[in-house]
């Protein structure tokens, strides 16, 4: 990532709070739900995000370069895109959260292909999540969804895989592994 | 649930780390904390977009849209909406169930599910930083059609 100064990185964030609070401003009538959403997703996420950090500190520091290449990396054969898709399903929380795991795992060397397989598992095969959808929506709506859901993740794994060229992926590779340190 | 788990993991991890190795466990700890305040401003500026689109956006509106008559229009609606809101699954899916019941159509309701899963516009800026602009947006266009896809084969497969 670009070295930017504090303020700068933070620009987004004063924007979109200035914006939020111009809204409820303006229109009075909603403030009180806006008020409400905000505090309501600010400790969702202030509760879901420290403990995947966390993890990814360990995982950062204990799973050697090597593991996750042999498990994970191009050579990985069927085991690489498997262990993706159970990573992103076993795995708790909204979306958003998957990009920082995606970064570590590629800094540790698992393959492009692989990565999309977890984030199309983690945006939609998530197991908590479809036990909630078979009693919500039903048996046959939540299995059918699984069912084209991994045709789904595997067909945007590949299209993506070939749509971005080997440059763009190095440079997203290199920016992880500067992520830190 | 899901928190009280994550927090378990890693907190025993914590310990199970900090028992073997002091010096790696400190190390893995300012790793994380260090990444956690890289993404933090993000993090803020989605969390005020969301709660922006949820107090324009009310569960009401969404079922006017995207209800029993609205055909192939209400289809595409529902994507779209699908994609800008990010409504969490425990909420969601009740939602949605609770359309179904009063008479929403299954296209409907399959294609919103699904996009509001795997489509993330306000996120996208976060995505962008990970994945970079080519690979982040191509992966919402195409999660965005495979919606639509999955959307009939779910109705036609619900429907059997």
């Amino acid at each position: 990532m670009k070295k930017k100064t504090p303020l700068q990185r933070y620009i987004p964030a004063i924007v979109s709070l200035a914006a939020l609070g111009a809204l409820s401003l303006i229109m009075p009538e909603i403030a009180p739900r806006a008020g409400k959403a905000f505090v309501d997703q600010l400790t969702s996420i202030a509760l879901v995000v420290p403990p995947i950090f966390m993890l990814l500190g360990l995982l950062d520091v204990w799973v050697p370069r090597d593991t996750m290449i042999r498990f994970m990396g191009p050579d990985s054969g069927i085991r690489g895109p498997v262990l993706a898709f159970l990573l992103g399903s076993a795995a708790a929380g909204p979306l958003y959260g998957a990009f920082p795991v995606a970064g570590v795992l590629m800094k540790k060397g698992a393959s492009f292909h692989n990565i999309l397989i977890f984030i199309g598992a983690w945006s939609t095969t998530k197991v908590p999540m479809f036990l909630f959808e078979m009693q919500a929506l039903g048996k046959r709506f939540a299995l059918s969804r699984l069912a084209i859901d991994l045709v789904g993740i595997t067909v945007i794994a590949f299209a993506i895989e070939i749509a971005v060229p080997k440059k763009e992926v190095e440079r997203i590779y290199a920016l992880a592994a500067e992520e830190e340190n | 649930m899901d928190t009280i788990f994550l927090y378990g993991i890693a907190l025993l991890l914590f310990i199970l780390s900090f028992a073997a190795d002091r010096q790696k466990t400190k190390k893995a700890f300012s790793k994380g904390l260090k990444a956690l305040e890289g993404i933090l401003p993000q993090f803020i500026a989605v969390v005020a977009l969301i709660a922006i689109m949820l107090s324009l956006l009310e569960p009401q509106t969404i079922s006017r849209f995207i209800g029993s008559d609205s055909g192939p229009l209400g289809v595409i609606l529902a994507g779209l909406i699908g994609s800008i809101t990010l409504i969490p699954g425990f909420v969601a899916f009740p939602l949605a169930g609770e359309l179904l019941k009063n008479g929403a159509g299954t296209l409907q309701i399959a294609t919103f599910v699904s996009a509001l899963m795997m489509v993330g516009v306000i996120t996208l800026p976060v995505e962008i930083s990970y994945f970079g602009k080519r690979a982040a947006v191509l992966r919402n266009l195409l999660a965005l059609a495979f919606s639509f896809a999955a959307a009939f084969f779910i109705a036609w497969a619900a429907g059997i």
